[in-house]
């Protein structure tokens, strides 16, 4: 964890997100809070349908409205609240203060306009820059993610790129106004392995030489180990854990991470007989829960699980759980 | 690109050679008689000297070859004669109507003007209209001005011209008598005053017609643009901070266009084929009023000229349509 006392680039406090769906609401994200520092890469997990993306979405105003709704909470980037400021000043933190990468590069540009002028859009927008400027920084932009030739190729369209190279046109129109904070959005899930290392490599290097803040949403716990300094994890749309790194790995302490982290296919030592799996399904919450949102899979639970939903609390340096019966340090020890 | 318009023009001869023995041979199955209007008082051989004089003697293959002659030689001599005043299509026979013994291109030429001002004004009436409409209703689907302009698209969907057509004139030119229920084909624009008399007199039929058009268009048009408004781009597009204007009209447009030009490239040759009803309710004299009593008196040239054009647009439409989606489409690469 780098500067482990400055001031927090990102601040989410209590964040609800509500969708409105024919046969009822949906409580996609309930009282989420987290924070993240500037040059730190906070790593967000869970299943599908954990609430991952919806709350990243929601910082910034992404979700179609309706049926979406942030019906309360805080969003301070740099101590300015994101859901209290107008329309316009929001579309200026997009792109401009907050850089977003979606999971599949192949759907997420625009086939008809060309590659150079899609990288030029937020040059021209947030930092007013001509377009001769604007090609500059286009090109450079392209050079720094490791597009070769980057020059010509500014004026190709999206199919003449391969998935990785779409993905690093991507990175490139996220960094384009040097954001404080990328939010990514399983960037590598799209993509095979040894793209998914490579992106890896540049958002690592990006990170150390341009200091923002990123937060990495993924369900690919070993790309978390790698690249994340601290990881939050999620299940039915709130947190039910957060350390940095190395604890979580050694120590979870929520029945859910514990879980998790044994579902991850070992590569080494004696095969399994089975993958490891959580049985059952994650919960589609149609109001505010009043328990614990994980209860129904859970080994561990009794009553109070039923009846109350436990708050998150601190259980070491950096580290909490919210769970009325957080597993035992040596929990972690035992081999599955 | 060229290559490809190229082989394609070239692939058009043997389709339009065929098309036009099919439409031959169809016109030769169907009964009729070209004499059938010729009053009962003149003697039966004399009507059947008066069809040997049309030509209707000779055998099948010889009529064909005939008139591939006279439609892909004569006619075009004369038309070069008529722009430069040569005379290389001197004696030669030309395409004659059997109703009034005049060239078949003659009279088509007299009567495209009616038709394109007309049905060539609906459809850019329509096209104006219909896609603001479509843009702003998947815009804002299921919103009440969507949900209005899916029950008038319903409606200009289901009613018939010559329902609609009359109803337009027992309104507005019965009761209201705001425009007059004739198209005065006469009538010539020369001045300001005479323009805005062509107007009111084309407003009705343009009405009917562009009810029509509009109503598919933007039916069209609605569905493309929904189709590409929850497109990742579109999201992608937001998270730049664009605004919503160049969100809609510039990243989705632009896909959702695609699909449209080429919709609309292929309505084109209906609009030289005139509409048939539309022109009988308001007695605009154009092609499709043309086509309606040349089938009606049998005169066979005539329809089958008429016919044939309608092919030759089509077929260059086509390809028209495709050369647009290759430009708009970079995905598209035809060589």
């Amino acid at each position: 964890m780098p500067d482990g006392d400055t001031r927090n680039v990102l601040e989410v406090k209590n964040l609800q997100t509500v969708f409105g769906t024919r046969s009822g609401e949906v409580h996609a994200v309930n009282s989420v809070s987290f924070e993240v520092k500037p040059g730190e890469l906070l790593g967000v997990v869970g299943e599908s349908g954990s609430g991952k993306s919806v709350t990243m979405m929601s910082l910034i105003g992404l979700l179609p409205s309706p049926p979406a709704e942030v019906r309360q909470g805080e969003v301070l980037l740099e101590g300015e609240d994101l859901l209290k400021v107008t329309p316009a000043r929001l579309r200026d933190v997009r792109g401009g203060e907050v850089g977003f990468i979606f999971q599949d590069p192949m759907t997420s540009l625009n086939p008809v306009f060309t590659v150079g002028y899609q990288i030029m859009e937020p040059l021209r927008r947030h930092m007013g820059l001509g377009k001769k400027q604007a090609r500059a920084r286009a090109v450079e932009l392209l050079e720094l993610v490791g597009i070769p030739g980057a020059a010509g190729r500014l004026g190709d369209f999206p199919h003449q790129f391969s998935g990785g190279m779409r993905q690093r046109v991507m990175i490139a129109i996220a960094l384009a106004c040097d954001p404080k904070v990328l939010i990514a959005d399983e960037p590598t899930t799209a993509l095979d392995v040894t793209i998914q290392a490579q992106i890896l490599e540049i958002v690592e290097r990006l990170r150390r030489e341009l200091g923002m803040a990123i937060i990495w949403i993924t369900h690919d716990l070993g790309v978390i180990a790698g690249i994340a300094d601290r990881v939050l994890v999620m299940y039915g749309g709130q947190v039910v854990e957060q350390a940095p790194v190395h604890p979580l790995f050694n120590d979870p302490r929520h029945p859910y991470t514990r879980a998790l982290l044994k579902t991850i296919p070992s590569v080494s030592g004696e095969r399994a007989a089975k993958l490891q799996v959580i049985e059952g399904q994650p919960p589609i919450l149609g109001a505010a829960p009043t328990a614990c949102p994980f209860r129904s899979r859970c080994p561990l639970a009794f009553e109070r699980c039923h009846a109350e939903n436990p708050k998150r609390e601190d259980v070491g340096p950096g580290h909490d759980v919210a769970c009325f019966h957080p597993l035992a340090q040596t929990a972690a020890e035992e081999t599955a | 690109m060229l290559t490809f318009t190229i082989r394609r023009l070239l692939f058009a001869i043997p389709t339009l050679l065929f098309i036009s023995l099919a439409i031959f041979l169809l016109l030769e199955l169907a009964p009729g008689d070209p004499m059938a209007n010729v009053p009962l008082t003149v003697p039966a051989e004399v009507k059947e000297q008066m069809r040997q004089a049309l030509g209707l003697g000779e055998p099948v293959p010889v009529r064909f070859w005939k008139w591939l002659v006279q439609f892909f030689w004569v006619e075009p001599l004369n038309i070069f004669d008529h722009m430069f005043g040569t005379n290389f299509a001197e004696g030669k026979l030309r395409i004659i109507s059997w109703q009034n013994r005049a060239p078949v291109f003659i009279t088509i030429a007299e009567r495209i003007p009616q038709t394109l001002w007309v049905v060539g004004t609906s459809y850019v009436v329509a096209i104006l209209i219909a896609i603001p409409v479509g843009i702003y209703s998947a815009y804002k689907q299921y919103s009440v001005f969507d949900q209005a302009g899916t029950f008038v698209t319903m409606i200009g969907f289901s009613v018939p011209p010559f329902f609609s057509g009359v109803l337009v004139i027992i309104i507005f030119a019965v009761q209201l008598k705001w425009f007059p229920s004739i198209y005065d084909t006469r009538h010539v624009v020369s001045d300001w005053d005479s323009f805005l008399v062509q107007v009111r007199q084309m407003f009705l039929p343009v009405m009917v017609l562009a009810l029509q058009i509009t109503s598919q268009l933007s039916r069209f048009m609605r569905a493309s643009m929904l189709d590409n408004l929850n497109q990742d781009y579109v999201r992608t597009a937001r998270a730049k901070g664009l605004r919503e204007k160049s969100v809609v009209l510039i990243h989705v447009l632009r896909n959702s266009m695609i699909p449209v030009v080429t919709v609309i490239a292929l309505g084109v040759p209906a609009i030289f084929g005139g509409a048939i009803i539309t022109e009988q309710v308001f007695k605009v004299n154009g092609i499709g009023q043309l086509l309606i009593t040349a089938i009606q008196a049998n005169d066979l040239p005539m329809v089958q000229t008429l016919t044939f054009i309608f092919a030759v647009l089509i077929v260059l439409f086509n390809l028209i349509a495709d050369v647009l989606y290759g430009i708009l489409d970079p995905r598209i690469r035809y060589d």
